[in-house]
């Protein structure tokens, strides 16, 4: 056996799960997807005494949307934003991200909720929700909050959610028609974590200046990591050649704080960052389609 | 603790106790003696032990075989029928599809997504679709030419 022992528990409601967590808190895991929890157990890493499957839940497994927002659930799987025609079309920033999380077989299995609460800081979908503002609902047995993505994400695997807490919802405002977007990220290999990553989301005014600029980079800190002297910088500012440049430099150099691992230097992650945003912002550039 | 479960597996159903932290590679390979389905790498990397469960291709090294309890589930041996082989493995056998075949009956698995998906898929489509899927004997170019085989027989 690959795993250690564990008891198991497979509910069928969200009240039942909160009950589990409320009396097994920090010894129990939560099994979504299971697409990085099993393999952290099978290496042993993680030993949940008691894990709490949540692929009964049916209730939590959907997506559905309104005028300003899309609700997605947590047991949603990432295959299903992937064939959503909502998220196509109202949020097509998570779109076009979705062909980078791992591979198919992965995305059959992994779900929003996991990937969010994992908090793994070279994952994707995390620096995206960030960047489009989204928020999440954590809820107990007996509390219900809500919760910013820049306020959920506090470190490597580390989140807001306490133990006997689960991330159930997450709400996202729908991307206005001058939402401009880009997503890059450079991996060894497609599917593979991401050496470094950025995802962009850019509203102009009127006078075609940057009036809300988004920049969230993944995979160069411990979570994941907003651009606050390139937002600052290009906000009034044309979406120009020369002003993309000097932004990516200025987030390269000041915004963001990469490590050295056995993948790569922090040299070349703050080289690819630079590289990948002025890719990211041209992009959004190029989606522009002033009257 | 036991969980009971009932599974059914390439047509049959089969009733079993599983301890809850046995894999459902496990269950496949140790106890339905299944073996046909590959233990690669234990951490959803390499694709060897892609299995169909419920129409979809997942790694069944990171699925928990009390998950699978009420699963469908389509392992490499399922494929062939009366004997004959199926279009894919017939495919791999024309076109040299493997070497030392320890990926194969995950690629196969996968392939058979792909082809479930989009059953005309270009030789990006199919290259996208086996990111999975890891071959280190060779690269992939017979892999992708067997499954372009099958497309073409199915089709």
């Amino acid at each position: 056996m690959k795993p250690p022992p564990f008891d198991y528990f497979a509910p069928q409601t969200l009240e039942e799960v909160l009950q589990l967590l409320e009396q097994y808190g920090d010894d129990a895991k939560v099994l979504a997807g299971g697409q990085s929890l099993i393999p952290t157990m099978n290496f042993r890493l993680a030993q949940p005494a008691v894990l709490i499957d949540l692929n009964g839940i049916r209730e939590l497994a959907d997506i559905q949307e309104s005028d300003e927002e899309i609700t997605v659930g947590a047991m949603t799987r990432q295959r299903m934003l992937e064939k959503s025609v909502i998220i196509r079309e109202k949020t097509p920033l998570i779109f076009e991200t979705i062909p980078h999380i791992a591979h198919v077989q992965i995305r059959n299995r992994g779900t929003v909720g996991g990937n969010l609460a994992h908090a793994d800081p070279a994952s994707e979908l995390p620096a995206v929700m960030v960047t489009l503002n989204a928020t999440f609902k954590l809820q107990s047995l007996k509390s219900e909050r809500w919760v910013s993505a820049s306020d959920f994400f506090q470190g490597m695997y580390m989140t807001a959610l306490q133990p006997e807490e689960i991330l159930t919802e997450v709400r996202i405002p729908v991307q206005a028609v001058t939402g401009l977007y880009g997503f890059e990220e450079v991996a060894r290999r497609h599917g593979d974590y991401a050496l470094a990553g950025v995802s962009v989301l850019v509203h102009l005014d009127e006078n075609q200046n940057c009036e809300d600029v988004r920049i969230t980079y993944f995979s160069v800190g411990e979570a994941p990591v907003p651009a606050h002297n390139a937002v600052q910088f290009l906000t009034g500012q044309p979406l120009e050649d020369e002003i993309i440049s000097e932004a990516a430099e200025l987030a390269a150099n000041n915004d963001i704080d990469p490590h050295d691992d056995i993948h790569a230097s922090a040299k070349y992650r703050r080289h690819l960052a630079k590289i990948l945003t002025i890719r990211a912002l041209q992009k959004a550039k190029n989606r522009n389609k002033p009257n | 603790m036991a969980i009971s479960i009932s599974v059914t597996v390439n047509g049959k159903t089969y009733n079993h106790e599983v301890e809850p932290r046995m894999l459902l590679v496990h269950y496949l390979r140790d106890v339905l003696r299944l073996t046909g389905t590959h233990v690669g790498c234990d951490t959803s990397g390499c694709g060897a032990c892609t299995v169909v469960v419920n129409g979809r291709a997942v790694k069944s090294c990171t699925m928990l075989a009390a998950q699978a309890d009420g699963a469908e589930i389509t392992t490499i041996e399922g494929l062939a029928s009366n004997g004959d082989l199926h279009p894919l493995q017939e495919g791999f056998r024309e076109e040299h599809g493997l070497q030392c075949g320890f990926c194969t009956p995950g690629m196969i698995m996968t392939a058979w997504q792909i082809l479930q998906d989009n059953p005309n898929p270009s030789e990006e489509e199919i290259r996208h679709g086996l990111e999975g899927n890891l071959c280190r004997c060779t690269g992939y170019q017979n892999i992708v030419k067997a499954i372009q085989y099958a497309a073409k027989k199915i089709g």
